[in-house]
């Protein structure tokens, strides 16, 4: 007796996708936008700044643990490739492998906040707060909203590695379909995180 | 509610359609619709994931905050028109830190207007417009059962709540509601009291709402368009609501990275738009400067533009309903004023920079924006005209939502004109926070957007309720509204050109170049008050028809041709409006179609090759 929503797991004809997927990509549209806001307060602060990062050190690398963010920079680059891994598993019908693969996803999301938080100690122990200089104000608050972002990753990756697995498992084909969209979306999601990471790396420690 | 309702031939569809009734997943409001059992209220009027509950929801809220935010500058203007005198019947109502034996003190008159702005705009008019209005209207004009996305809907809207509530609950912080106006510039928000940081937080959790709205409308209107419902069959108020929902997307993440760096220099003492060497009260702040407040203000305007146009885009929408159904004719130049919305939109996010023509950021910087800000205007006359041109020839039928949206044409086009020298460098200088700034907007908003608004609570109010209001109180309610709109803000346009600021805490009194204007003050005053008289038989209208207006004898009341009308029944049905999904066949405006004889087609009506001779109110 109930009607539902169409298009909740096939696309539609004339526009290629189903909902979630548009839905997704326009959050992302105003997650680049929100990012853009602050690349942007970056580049006009940065354009103000009498020396940057300031003074003793000439350059942000000086400052900033280059080979850590570099090591993080990997782990999150291999998590994607791991995030793909896991969809492509379930569209090969091998639930096992999807497991496998989305624990490592969270597992490297997990070392990625890890390495951040022995870098963020590692500041503080310095007596480097976000207050200290416009420098660390934009490190820390570009950084730690990023942070923020894996860290939803990592809760909606374990509903899915988890409970919200059930829908795989309990469920019949199209229930198994309407899963493989849910970490297609949230693949994309976690693509974006880690895109970001690959612009605030040189933006942040390097330039 | 029919199983096969779709009427869909698409397989693809049925498929996914079988597909989601399999799933027995974590969705309690499916298992509702499978066993019948009556939901709680609760659940019903509460956490409904019903587009139309939540609209209702929305519409609601965001009335009672609007009239929140008016009581708020009903204050104001006692303040404004006697001021130091204490405040007769009310005054003792207020604590002594803020209207201390009725006589209301500085700071006070700070918060009023910081939250009368921040209300009106974000917790009023947007959810009323994008909403209450979008939601329940735009999926039944698509032919759609409900929002692509029906619990981030449910979502939204608790956001707006609660935001709405946080920011009610700052008026009693420590030192009261944020102060630092609507637009919160620092050096000064930075400073401020908690009253601020609540206002942050709050922003946060509209912010968010209205980012869920807005995948929620795009996904809806890109997906969930019936058989035949082209883009170019849309009525205009959904490719309002469209465009409209694309600002929202993108404007808003900007404002939200400025909230977030705002609420960095206030909770941990970052320095982002506070600069070096900044002196408070005679003391050198303690801070480590370097920041910028100009950066706060290139963030803030580029949501807040873009933002103005989120205000006024539904209202325009709602206008042109309203004049094609009742002029009995086609919107003239439907197709051009579709393209000029698309480009109003994408213009409307490089025009933000004409807000800070005095901050001297340079004659290259402020040519370019003077430009752009000319070359938007084009689209909007563009807009404005064609709901003009509509009316000629046209058989007008003087129905009270007629009389309010022709009552917004002329309005807005006072607020659009009287917007041009503000647009220009060299005449917006002198004109810059003078009351002309805040007659202008006020044009465009209340006589401008609020009149809309209530012409489309006349117009959909009988399809919500399947009963009218009441016509005579509707004309009361209007005449009222427009002669006191007009009592309350040109009189500012006056005062402004005289270079009356705009926040004078006494009204001009200690200058003496106000001197010829300021006795206005008390006119524009009694005529807000007598505005608020006005809206008492709207009041009275809305609640007495709930229950007592006229039955409407047909569901299509308006002879309409768009689907919420046509197709749907009045009241559409709870959770899937329609009873049988209907097909588009034709475009949005069928009023009149020559060589037919008939008065107008509704959208979904199929054509056929002979002459159909049934009548059209069987089709509805």
């Amino acid at each position: 007796m109930s009607l539902s929503i169409p298009y909740e797991i096939t696309p539609r004809r004339d526009t290629g996708v189903n909902n979630a997927k548009l839905g997704i990509w326009l959050f992302l549209a105003s997650e680049v936008m929100l990012f853009g806001g602050l690349f942007a307060s970056y580049i006009f602060l940065r354009i103000g700044a009498e020396a940057w990062p300031g003074m003793p050190y000439e350059r942000a690398s000086d400052v900033l643990n280059v080979p850590l963010a570099t090591l993080n920079t990997i782990v999150l680059i291999a998590s994607s490739v791991t995030m793909v891994m896991s969809w492509a598993s379930l569209k090969l019908n091998d639930f096992k492998k999807y497991k496998l693969y989305m624990g490592l996803t969270i597992l490297c999301a997990f070392i990625f906040l890890i390495v951040k938080a022995f870098e963020y100690g590692d500041k503080f122990a310095h007596g480097y707060f976000p207050e200290t200089s416009t420098f660390f104000a934009i490190y820390f608050t570009l950084t730690g909203l990023h942070a923020l972002h894996v860290t939803g990753g990592i809760v909606v990756n374990a509903y899915f590695w988890g409970p919200g697995a059930k829908m795989w498992t309990n469920g019949n084909a199209s229930a198994k379909a309407h899963f493989t969209n849910r970490i297609e979306v949230a693949g994309l999601y976690w693509h974006f995180v880690d895109l970001v990471w690959i612009f605030l790396f040189p933006t942040i420690y390097l330039l | 509610m029919a199983d096969h309702a779709h009427g869909s031939p698409d397989p693809d569809q049925v498929n996914g359609e079988s597909a989601h009734d399999d799933e027995a997943h974590d969705d309690d409001h499916a298992h509702d619709d499978h066993h019948h059992h009556d939901p709680s209220f609760l659940r019903k009027y509460w956490f409904s994931t019903d587009h139309k509950v939540i609209g209702i929801q929305y519409g609601i809220t965001a009335l009672i905050f609007l009239f929140f935010g008016f009581c708020l500058v009903m204050l104001m203007r006692w303040q404004l028109a006697y001021p130091g005198e204490p405040l007769p019947l009310i005054g003792w109502l207020f604590s002594d830190e803020s209207m201390p034996g009725g006589v209301m003190l500085p700071e006070f008159y700070n918060q009023l207007g910081a939250m009368h702005g921040t209300i009106m705009v974000f917790m009023g008019i947007v959810p009323l417009a994008v909403g209450a209005f979008g939601n329940y209207v735009v999926p039944l004009q698509i032919g759609a059962i409900d929002m692509a996305f029906p619990r981030l809907n449910m979502a939204s809207y608790h956001f707006f709540f609660w935001g709405g509530v946080i920011m009610f609950l700052s008026f009693f912080a420590p030192a009261g509601a944020a102060k630092a106006g609507w637009t919160s510039y620092p050096p000064l928000a930075d400073i401020e009291t908690m009253g601020q940081t609540i206002w942050l937080i709050g922003m946060l959790f509209l912010i968010a709402s209205s980012l869920l709205g807005a995948i929620n409308f795009i996904t809806t209107i890109i997906q969930l368009r019936v058989d035949g419902m082209t883009f170019f069959r849309m009525p205009f108020f959904v490719w309002a609501q469209f465009i409209t929902a694309f600002l929202l997307l993108l404007a808003f993440p900007p404002l939200q990275a400025a909230g977030i760096l705002q609420l960095a220099d206030r909770l941990l003492d970052t320095s982002f738009f506070l600069p070096s060497g900044l002196v408070v009260s005679g003391e050198a702040l303690d801070v480590s400067g370097g920041g910028s407040p100009l950066l706060w203000q290139h963030l803030f305007w580029f949501l807040a533009h873009p933002e103005v146009y989120v205000l006024i885009l539904p209202a325009m929408g709602i206008v042109a309903e309203v004049i094609a159904n009742n002029t009995r004719k086609p919107l003239w130049g439907y197709k051009l004023m579709v393209y000029s919305l698309i480009f109003l939109g994408f213009m409307s996010f490089i025009v933000w920079a004409h807000h800070m023509f005095i901050t001297g950021m340079g004659t290259a910087i402020s040519a370019f924006f003077q430009v752009t800000t000319m070359i938007i205007s084009i689209p909007s006359v563009i807009i404005l005209s064609a709901l003009f041109i509509s009316l000629w020839g046209g058989s007008i039928r003087f129905t009270t939502p007629m009389l309010f949206a022709l009552g917004f044409l002329p309005m807005f086009g006072i607020g659009g004109l009287t917007g041009l020298p503000l647009g220009l460098a060299p005449t917006d200088i002198p004109l810059h926070d003078t009351y002309y700034v805040i007659g202008h907007f006020h044009y465009v908003v209340a006589p401008g957007t609020i009149l809309a608004m209530f012409a489309g609570i006349y117009y959909w109010y009988p399809k919500i309720t399947g009963r009218t209001l009441n016509d005579l109180l509707g004309k009361i309610h209007f005449w009222g509204t427009l002669i006191f709109m007009n009592g309350i803000f040109f009189p500012m346009l006056i005062q402004g050109l005289a270079g009356v600021s705009r926040r004078l805490y006494d009204g001009g009194q200690i200058y003496d170049f106000a001197e010829p204007v300021i006795h206005y003050n008390e006119f524009m005053s009694i005529s807000a008050w007598l505005l608020a008289v006005a809206q008492i038989p709207f009041i009275i209208n809305f609640f007495w028809s709930i229950k007592k207006g006229k039955k409407v004898d047909k569901p299509n009341h308006w002879d309409a041709t768009t689907l919420e009308w046509s197709a749907a029944p009045t009241p559409p049905v709870a959770h899937g409006n329609f009873e049988i999904v209907p097909n588009v066949y034709r475009g949005p405006y069928e009023y009149s179609p020559p060589d037919n004889g008939r008065e107008y087609i509704p959208q979904d009506e199929a054509p056929t090759t002979e002459t159909t001779t049934e009548s059209v109110e069987a089709d509805a």
